[in-house]
């Protein structure tokens, strides 16, 4: 064997080296369950019912995101003075899956986690693998602060079952969060221009919009499925909750059925008659906000989180304001008000945490009205806990949304695809939604691709399913 | 001689062996056998399925989606890094002649040099983003640039059609800084006297490269045929910062199917690791054919 020799196979082995960035590396199996090592259990009483044990350790991981760290910190305080033996580990990131993957395989998981965010864990995937405990017993356990009701009596409706998958409650979700079109009040009002409630109005405003050389609409172009949310709600108003169950239970034909159709080709008018700011398509969805915020576009689509996202571009006096989509017509099921509110920013407590107690512990600690309270006044967002505002000064478009929202009252609809089946909404509806708005495609084809998903979803016996009742 | 030889075994060569077995082989074979199972990620329990996920594999129109885009990948990527990397190499070594005798670049050569290795410094996230930025679409670069001159622009990331272009620009921009260098620190083991005699022997510029510069380059060249292959089947964190594979899966490549499908919308980790052996075995038939195919006798000079 000669020197090149050498040389040549010692490259042919390097090049099986090179492409183990390919390959998913590190993660096994097989790794070892120490799950049922030692968990922590404390003895149930009146003043501790979910049976903490005071000193047990409590890990909590949160979202870094647009709710910042903060309001963990003092749920975490308030969860330390009443167990001051209890060490918390708290700790922030953005990139939940890959952070906390291999240590639910390990069976090492934390005991709360805010599993939100780009980079959420697929609910799908962890409930059906049993990966998420059971959250009943603290819906039965009494209120922290709110006498004589217990934990579940103090939430809004809606919020036990948007966290629940076929009858357990396993998911958290901590904000009430509307989602609708936003406007500036205080440009509608310099300009003398009024929210329309039906589409025909709608359109007729954008038509004056577009001629005052300001943009009608604009959106998160590279996150297109923020365009659903109205068509969808529009279909929704029409044709009334059951266009919602349909999709979520994943009925045959449910995205072609003759509301949608009916939202889709009202929805079109504003791509035909490019009442869409230039660009749009290649925005993201901060982006797209800020042009907003701007001025150089007059509604988005968005949820009530809007605000406090931009809370840094927006300028003095902007005067933000939700409203719900316009009515198609008079045989609309629901009335104008009627808006999409849903419990959002869903926390969990992992099966095999060693401090299951601890978790739902914390978790009452946050339902509690001081603790919801504290939360508000922070991030500017409302919680699930009924009655949490009172004696909160709210910002301006959030007062908007607490309004929309007691004007929506029982007409309030929603819905949970989007939980239940993560890729169908982020992946397949998204890249559909996407063709739509620029102009690509028109509605016929818009919701074939968006039934195709569907279907595929349907057809995947890999992907566990889920029914609600209407 | 004869008796070092062993603790120069054990000290240089077996540590590192253990490192490679345990970080890079190991991984490798726990993959292809995760690829059997449905495992899901996030429990130790998967059940073995067989072949079942390649099969799916073979029916899953995304993932057809993506590698007919990491092949367009590869058959643009080496051959236009390639190209604008022997461009400038030569520029740069031989490219200034006019009122100089002999061989040299142009002039400020070494601040070129610099200057096309800079991206090669840069972190390929600082890319993406840099170009995210570029690529806006109402106040980018680019768009301020043909607005400028009065001519319409795209939206660039934004539609389908070029989407995956502005990528794939962005591959070739980042890589060529690299294969100058090289390229030209190859050409400098050439012996001046041949370009001199083809010099003497009037060939232009294109002539010299094509039979002088490129036959003798041949073996650098070949090694940067199968890396920049390597890296088309790959382009899993420029496509994943800049375009996440959208719009309408435009500009999905193999990576980003594996990882949307493991920790995106899914946690599919069996079918993603079978994704992953694919894309193993293309990645290797990729780097053998091409160190095959280009074989040839190696000029030594002496």
């Amino acid at each position: 064997m000669n020197r090149r020799e050498i040389l040549r196979r010692s490259a042919a082995a390097g090049l099986l080296a090179t492409p183990a960035a390919g390959l998913l590396t590190g993660c096994a199996t097989g790794g070892g369950d120490k799950g049922d090592a030692e968990t922590y259990k404390g003895t149930k009483s009146a003043e501790n019912p979910l049976g903490v044990k005071e000193d047990a350790p409590l890990e909590v991981v949160i979202f870094g995101g647009g709710f910042g760290e903060e309001y963990a910190k003092a749920h975490e305080a308030m969860y330390t003075a009443k167990y001051p033996k209890a060490k918390i580990k708290h700790s922030a990131t953005q990139e939940i899956s890959k952070t906390l993957q291999p240590r639910f395989v390990d069976g090492t998981p934390p005991d709360v986690v805010n599993n939100s965010g780009a980079s959420q864990i697929d609910f799908n995937g962890l409930v059906s693998q049993n990966a998420i405990a059971d959250l009943g017993e603290l819906l039965a356990a009494p209120s922290l602060d709110v006498p004589g009701k217990t934990v579940k009596e103090t939430l809004l409706p809606g919020a036990v079952e948007v966290g629940s998958y076929d009858g357990t409650f396993l998911v958290l979700n901590y904000t009430y969060t509307a989602y609708g079109i936003w406007y500036s009040e205080k440009l509608f009002a310099e300009r003398r221009w009024e929210y329309a409630k039906t589409w025909d109005d709608h359109i007729a405003l954008c038509k004056q919009i577009k001629a005052a050389g300001i943009a009608p609409w604009t959106y998160a172009g590279l996150h297109p499925r923020y365009m659903s949310w109205p068509l969808i709600a529009t279909a929704i108003k029409l044709g009334g909750p059951s266009v919602a169950t349909a999709i979520d239970n994943l009925e045959p034909n449910a995205w072609k059925s003759d509301s949608m159709r009916a939202a889709a080709d009202a929805w079109q008018q504003i791509v035909k008659d490019k009442f869409i700011l230039e660009g749009s398509p290649g925005l993201d969805h901060k982006q797209s906000q800020t042009a907003w915020c701007q001025g150089k576009a007059a509604f988005i689509s968005c949820g009530s989180w809007l605000e406090s996202e931009q809370k840094d571009v927006t300028p003095a006096g902007f005067n933000m304001t939700i409203a719900p989509t316009p009515s198609l017509g008079s045989g609309d099921k629901l009335p104008f008000e009627a808006i999409r509110g849903t419990a959002g920013e869903p926390f969990m407590v992992p099966a095999k945490a060693r401090n299951v107690a601890g978790g739902l512990e914390y978790f009452r600690t946050m339902l509690s009205l001081k603790g919801a309270q504290d939360f508000t006044k922070k991030v500017a967002s409302l919680t699930v806990v009924a009655g949490a505002t009172e004696g909160v000064e709210l910002p301006y478009g959030l007062k908007t949304v607490v309004k929309a929202l007691d004007a929506s009252g029982s007409n309030g609809f929603n819905w949970v695809y989007n939980n239940y089946y993560r890729k169908l909404e982020r992946n397949l509806v998204d890249a559909a939604c996407g063709e739509f708005f620029s102009g690509r495609i028109g509605p016929a084809e818009f919701l074939d691709q968006c039934q195709k998903g569907a279907d595929s979803i349907a057809q995947d016996s890999s992907i566990k399913k889920y029914k609600r009742a209407a | 001689m004869k008796h070092g030889k062993w603790p120069l075994i054990v000290t240089f060569l077996v540590p590192p062996v253990l490192l490679y077995v345990f970080f890079v082989v190991s991984p490798y074979l726990q993959a292809f056998q995760i690829s059997t199972t449905d495992w899901l990620g996030y429990s130790a329990d998967a059940n073995q399925v067989g072949l079942a996920n390649f099969k799916a594999l073979w029916h899953d129109d995304y993932v057809w989606n993506a590698l007919k885009n990491n092949a367009i990948l590869l058959a643009l990527v080496p051959v236009l890094t390639i190209g604008f990397g022997l461009f400038f190499a030569t520029m740069l070594a031989l490219g200034g002649r006019r009122g100089r005798a002999g061989v040299t670049g142009v002039r400020g050569g070494a601040f070129y040099r610099t200057v096309y290795f800079f991206p090669q410094v840069l972190s390929v996230v600082i890319i993406a983003l840099l170009f995210k930025e570029v690529y806006h679409p109402n106040k980018g670069l680019l768009t301020s640039a043909l607005h400028a001159v009065g001519l319409p622009a795209p939206t660039w990331l934004g539609d389908p059609a070029t989407a995956f272009w502005c990528v794939l620009a962005v591959m070739v921009w980042s890589n060529v800084g690299f294969y100058v260098v090289l390229f030209g620190a190859a050409m400098s083991a050439v012996p001046k006297e041949i370009y001199e005699a083809v010099l003497l022997d009037g060939a232009s510029r294109f002539t010299t490269l094509r039979r002088i510069t490129l036959p003798l380059l041949w073996d650098t060249v070949q090694v940067a045929w199968v890396y920049l292959a390597i890296f088309a089947l790959d382009g899993f964190i420029l496509v994943q910062l800049m375009t996440n594979g959208g719009p309408n899966f435009s500009t999905d490549v193999i990576g980003v199917r594996m990882y949307d499908t493991a920790f995106g919308s899914e946690t599919k980790f069996g079918y993603a690791s079978a994704i992953g052996v694919v894309m193993f075995f293309l990645t290797l038939s990729v780097a053998v054919l091409s160190l095959r195919v280009g074989r040839r006798d190696r000029i030594e000079y002496s």
